[in-house]
């Protein structure tokens, strides 16, 4: 296993953990007198109310002083020496000390802070530069902390189907260096396939999730290779419980959408644990494309929804076997995307090319649970706000 | 309107020769500075009837289970956790115990063990704030946060290495003069000039070496350390302040600033009559922001002063005279007591090869325990052995 960094947090500070993993810049603010502190306590220190909740701040700040560590007592940092930090003064009250990205200026200085999850899965803070600029995103402070897919390979199971194509396309749009994509079926010709293995980063390779000596055999061949995998392979079908005799269909999306990630976890899991913060090529992320029906369950879309919760459950267990070689496991968890499964619902609906680009902005920002589009986002906030109001909802 | 403290003194000073690593605990460290106290003063146990102790790696026992460990039955306990302030606490604790009758003879231990590992897990678990908000940030420990504090000052009022540098070099060649210290060789401004960087702007000798070792002094009534022969020394004022200036955006100041005029009126002196001077300097800049806040010079004159004045036991300015943590090694808590012993012993006359001429009175400072980005606890003490 590699080296991760200090992972003890107090109880209280994992807020900004969950803020985080959203990819937001909150901060712990006093709901009686309104001040903003950090780090996060119990109480406020001005006004001792303990009604207090993580808020989204803004994210503007002051450089005060920088150093560049020569020596660390931690053996993360030691193998990533010289390592910049910096003190910053936020707009919104507390000074706060930050990991420092190599292109901010000076102090004093205007600086930008955001709150990124490190490679224990914690959160940090991040001093970066006021004015974004085109390669921000190599720094190599900044890449300790990201899973940009820039300079990475990587596995998209499904490129078959339009999110599969959307996916490739954005990630190699966004620099990855190689991309397999899976096709199950191989004799059967689906429209886009052919085009995008024009792409000169993509290879094709034959994957059928629901096999799994197909699933072991691909592991065998680049498991040791994959720096991202994204588990994409989905079977969406729109019944309830009533509305349909017998579990077969049930069975086939459980065996795709649950069963699919279990043969996938079994056989990528392990290589990839093996090269956690492996340097600078490493792997980085494995990606779940859930739904926004694992929170609550969709009537309409009843077994669906269920094989998505089991999903989501899995990728925690997942996520708790990679979290020690930090390797991120970011799950995905889109209201109905516009395809031919979800005809029926009206708009909004998420474009397949919304959504890939959303999870290529995830991976660049370090995000560990996205919800992209407007009916995911609100149904993140239905459903943070009042689990059962939210059930109620969906069934009426 | 504060009481006086009349009557209360302070002897015997002694102190456990430092190691850079041991394998005891610190229990062990803190028996010998309490079994040297009672060789010191020729006391029987039985004799200390008060006791303070302070350390980082007694954990998982305080105070009260080191009586046990020692077999002591006191009347009169304090546990002072307060790092470098530990000194200056503890003496205050202590005066009041025994200017109100609560304890006779109060012993005041300070000591901490250092095993290869032990400094990084100090670090980690050192508070809250620091697991939560500073460790993760490149486990730097005091380094990186005093790196912070030492580049805000050096760009706010023009400080340069080259005046760290002189009070470094000062304070080595005090170590020279003081056995105990962990520095042997004298120190150049060259070599401390071109030392490797550790956290900039701080370079090797800007960083204390922590170490195991222990320190302890008496503090109990004039009248009593007369009956029994003990040389000794008055306190005639002292201050106390912590997590004064709370909402600086980064440290500049501490404590003393507030309250340092109550220090001067109660011992009835001011900064100019002091013969000497002991204060906390885990890192030089500690040391300019204490000469500033105390009143030896303006705020932000740190580097002027430093400048006009020359710091060895023998020079206008004596500081620091045992060679301070930056030369004698930083043994945890016992950091904190380091220069109220080395005051003691000027003012007793037992500080042989290093000894201030007449050094009559002295002034000692402490400062502690950097909880997230600055030292929140400070306090002072001026000692003097007139009549």
């Amino acid at each position: 296993m590699p080296t991760l960094p200090p992972a003890a947090r107090s109880r209280v500070a994992l807020g900004l953990t969950a803020a985080a993993a959203l990819g937001r810049f909150e901060l712990q603010q006093c709901r009686d007198c309104g001040m903003v502190q950090y780090p996060p306590r119990e109480s406020c220190q001005r006004c001792l109310s303990v009604r207090l909740s993580w808020t989204r701040q803004d994210d503007k700040g002051e450089l005060l002083a920088a150093t560049v560590l020569h020596h660390s007592n931690d053996l993360f940092f030691r193998e990533r020496l010289p390592w910049r930090l910096g003190l910053v003064k936020l707009a919104c009250g507390p000074t706060v000390v930050a990991h420092l990205h190599a292109d901010a200026p000076p102090a004093p200085a205007k600086l930008r802070v955001a709150v990124r999850l490190d490679r224990a899965g914690l959160a940090v803070l991040v001093g970066l530069p006021d004015k974004e600029n085109v390669n921000m995103a190599d720094d190599r402070q900044l890449r300790e902390f990201t899973c940009d897919p820039k300079h990475r390979k990587v596995l998209v199971t499904d490129g078959k189907s339009a999110v599969g194509q959307a996916l490739v396309k954005a990630l190699a749009a966004a620099g990855a260096e190689l991309i397999w994509v899976g096709h199950a079926e191989p004799w059967k010709r689906l429209p886009g396939f052919d085009e995008l293995q024009k792409l000169p980063q993509v290879t094709a390779v034959p994957l059928d999730v629901t096999d799994s000596k197909n699933v072991r055999e691909l592991a065998a061949e680049i498991g040791a290779k994959v720096d991202i995998l994204v588990s994409n392979a989905e079977l969406h079908r729109t019944h309830g419980i009533a509305s349909r005799q017998g579990v077969e269909t049930a069975r086939a999306e459980m065996d795709v959408n649950y069963f699919g990630l279990l043969r996938l976890a079994q056989e990528f899991g392990p290589p990839m644990r093996a090269r956690g913060a492996d340097g600078v090529a490493s792997a980085v992320a494995w990606v779940n494309l859930l739904s926004i029906y694992a929170l609550a369950n969709f009537p309409p879309h009843g077994t669906f929804s269920a094989s998505k919760a089991a999903a989501q459950s899995l990728a925690q267990c997942l996520r708790a076997e990679m979290r020690p070689a930090g390797v991120r496991v970011v799950n995905v968890f889109p209201g109905p995307i516009d395809d031919e499964w979800n005809q029926l619902l009206p708009p909004p609906k998420l474009a397949p090319a919304a959504l890939a680009t959303a999870t290529v902005g995830a991976l660049r920002e370090g995000v560990e649970d996205l919800y992209p589009g407007d009916v995911a986002q609100e149904w993140l906030e239905r459903w943070r706000d009042n689990p059962k109001a939210l059930e109620r909802e969906l069934s009426s | 309107m504060r009481q006086p403290y009349h009557g209360v003194v302070l002897a015997a000073p002694v102190t456990v020769p430092y190691v850079r690593y041991s394998i005891r605990s610190a229990h062990w460290w803190l028996a010998r500075a309490f079994s040297s106290l009672l060789e010191k003063s020729k006391l029987k146990k039985e004799e200390i009837d008060g006791l303070t102790v302070s350390s980082f790696t007694l954990a998982p026992d305080t105070a009260i289970g080191f009586t046990q460990h020692i077999g002591l039955s006191p009347r009169w306990l304090d546990h002072v956790p307060l790092g470098g302030a530990s000194g200056v606490v503890a003496l205050r604790r202590a005066a009041r115990a025994v200017q109100a009758g609560d304890a006779e003879i109060v012993a005041c231990l300070a000591g901490d063990t250092n095993h290869v590992d032990s400094f990084r897990l100090t670090l980690a678990n050192f508070s809250q704030f620091a697991r939560d908000a500073v460790y993760p940030y490149g486990a730097g420990g005091p380094n990186a946060s005093f790196a912070f504090l030492t580049a805000h000052y050096m760009q706010r009022y023009g400080a340069k290495r080259e005046d760290f540098g002189k009070l470094c070099v000062a304070q080595r060649a005090n170590a020279l003069k003081y056995s105990h210290a962990l520095f042997k060789k004298p120190l150049t401004l060259d070599e401390y000039l071109n030392a490797r960087p550790i956290a900039e702007p701080l370079h090797l000798f800007d960083c204390v070496m922590p170490c195991a070792g222990a320190e302890a002094f008496l503090v109990l009534s004039e009248e009593k350390a007369r009956t029994i022969g003990l040389p000794y020394v008055r306190l005639l004022g002292t201050i106390e302040w912590h997590n004064a200036f709370s909402s600086d955006p980064v440290q500049l100041r501490a404590g003393w600033a507030l309250d340092r005029e109550e220090l001067y009126t109660q011992a009835g002196r001011s900064p100019n009559e002091m013969h000497f001077v002991q204060v906390y300097d885990d890192y030089p800049v500690i040391t300019l922001m204490q000469l500033e806040d105390l009143g030896f010079c303006g705020k932000g004159e740190g580097p002027a002063f430093v400048r006009e004045h020359r710091f060895t036991w023998d020079g206008d300015f004596p500081l620091n005279t045992s060679g301070g943590q930056l030369s004698a090694g930083q043994a945890g808590a016992a950091g904190g007591f380091l220069g109220m012993v080395e005051a003691i012993r000027q003012l007793t006359g037992e500080a042989p090869g290093r000894q201030v001429p007449d050094a009559k009175i002295g002034l000692v400072s402490g400062f502690g325990m950097i909880n997230y980005d600055r030292g929140l606890g400070s306090g002072a003490a001026i000692l003097s052995s007139d009549e």
